[in-house]
């Protein structure tokens, strides 16, 4: 302060910003961890979508078709016919993919820097207070995601063999559902998923609200509770369908 | 008491550094870690050899100048005080005590224990401050802050920069000092000229130096002052906002 550079310390307008808003904020970490929390939420409210869809695998079938079928048919209609067949799902799709783009991006280029500010690590032997198993495994709980979604959509999306069942057909999502599930090693396969996923689920919904700013005295032990509950209500549901139909309570 | 102590003993920044043993005996369990350390010095030197390097100044919690891993943890096992407020009480005899300096490529060692805390000084100078007029010194109190915040503020001002919160942090990463220096400004009457520019310029300066963080908490843990992790949440509210804010609007609004 004081000498030269006092002038300039005290203007408050001055615009130093040269690239778009978005790119300037998202160079920096601190606004690398705001895209991951909001990713995140955009992640979480898919996940927890795509788990009440899944529901209707319990219900039974409207005139012979199955509901989880013609509840496929109606995220394919959303909106029709205002708007043409597919055009909402595949928005939502896209915005979904950007989401998850960015947030494997982020995390990808926060875990580079972190290598890089601690090149030489404690020659001795550590102990933690604070960091639990769910912060610390976040990297590969998300690579184990990653290749989870692969292998869920080859088998349920796009229908390619092996992940796929052998009977796999295209719009016949409750039958390929119970398809791919018969199989032991498929059911074994997405539950472990699951449970690596649990405590990324945890470890992020907590996570996002201390990124964001979103820090109260009044409720920030509840971003403890949200981020248990969040977790079981993903969860625990995604255990139980497959493992239903393995042990023959659906489809059977 | 008698202790077997593992030191790092490194001569300086680029020569390879190895831990080394040392009974250390007859020990006051009343003594602090410094103290410890000095005695050994102390009979180090008699015997010709190097004395091992630490910082320390104040000896009283409130410099931040000392500071080492011990068995694992910035500062040693008792929470919220610094290494020169840990006594040897809190060992048992015999035990094995492990110690090495903080760990982070912005804290490079410059002998034993000894890092180069400068990167916290660049931060500061980014923004850890307020311009003032000189002149005159204005009436205390002048200024009315609430209670609230002035008590907020302070424990925001507790920190005293020792780097046990980058040295505990498996990133590496300075967000707890940096939402300490920026909180503290942040919330007081005083600091609102500089706020936005101050966080920005803080936090970016900090990115240069430190890793990112993962809200482990574990820096919380670590620190002598008991700073809370909050003050990071604040900074990432600060921050963003500082994003998009126009300056110019701003001055003419509140
Ligand atoms: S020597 Fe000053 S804080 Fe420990």
């Amino acid at each position: 302060m004081g000498g030269p550079d006092r002038k300039d310390e005290l203007v408050a307008t001055e615009e130093r910003r040269r690239d778009p808003w978005f790119v300037d904020f998202y160079r920096s970490a601190v606004g690398k961890k705001w895209v991951m929390a909001l990713s995140g939420i955009v992640l979480l409210g898919y996940l927890v979508a795509h788990m009440i869809g899944n529901l209707k695998v319990f219900l039974p079938a409207v005139d012979g078709v199955p509901e989880l079928d013609l509840y496929a048919q109606a995220l394919r209609s959303l909106l029709f016919p205002i708007a043409p067949h597919g055009v909402v799902l595949w928005i939502l799709r896209v915005g979904l993919i950007i989401a998850f783009l960015l947030h494997v991006h982020a995390a990808y280029s926060l875990t580079i820097m972190n290598r890089r500010a601690r090149p030489v690590d404690y020659a001795g032997p550590r102990q933690y207070l604070a960091a639990n198993y769910a912060s610390r495994t976040m990297r590969w709980s998300g690579v184990i995601v990653i290749l989870f979604v692969i292998f869920h959509l080859a088998d349920l999306t796009w229908g390619i063999q092996p992940a796929a069942p052998d009977s796999w057909e295209h719009g016949q999502v409750y039958a390929n559902f119970i398809a791919t599930f018969s199989r032991p090693w498929v059911t074994a396969f997405y539950v472990l998923a699951q449970l690596a996923l649990a405590p990324h689920i945890f470890h992020g919904a907590w996570s996002m609200f201390q990124s964001m700013g979103v820090n109260h005295p009044r409720f920030n032990r509840w971003r403890r509770y949200f981020a248990v509950a969040l977790t079981a209500v993903i969860v625990v549901p995604n255990v139980i369908m497959p493992l239903s139909v393995l042990l023959g309570f659906v489809g059977a | 008491m008698n202790i077997t102590l593992q030191v790092w003993r490194q001569e300086s920044a680029d020569r390879p550094g190895r831990f080394v043993t040392y009974q250390v005996t007859d020990i006051e369990p009343d003594m602090s870690f410094l103290e410890m350390l000095d005695v050994l010095n102390e009979r180090l030197i008699a015997q010709g050899e190097e004395p091992i390097a630490f910082d320390h100044d104040c000896r009283e919690g409130i410099c931040g100048s000392c500071g080492v891993m011990i068995d694992g943890l910035p500062h040693g096992p008792q929470l919220g005080t610094a290494t020169c407020q840990l006594h040897m009480r809190k060992f048992r005899d015999g035990d094995t005590i492990v110690v090495e300096p903080w760990r982070a490529a912005a804290f490079p060692v410059i002998k034993d224990l000894v890092v180069d805390r400068s990167a916290f000084d660049k931060i500061i100078e980014a923004g850890g401050y307020i311009s003032v007029d000189t002149g005159s010194a204005p009436d205390a109190n002048l200024i009315p802050v609430p209670k609230e915040v002035a008590d907020t503020a302070f424990d925001a001002a507790a920190c005293i920069g020792c780097g046990a919160c980058v040295a505990a942090c498996p990133n590496g990463a300075a967000n707890l000092f940096t939402a300490a220096k920026v909180a503290h400004l942040n919330l007081l009457p005083q600091g609102q000229a500089e706020r936005w520019r101050r966080t920005e310029a803080m936090v970016e300066t900090m990115e240069q130096y430190f890793g990112s963080c993962t809200n482990h908490g574990e820096c919380e843990k670590a620190c002598p002052k008991g700073i809370s992790i909050d003050f990071i949440a604040m900074m990432n509210r600060d921050y963003a906002k500082a994003k998009v804010k126009n300056r110019r609007l701003l001055s003419q609004s509140n």
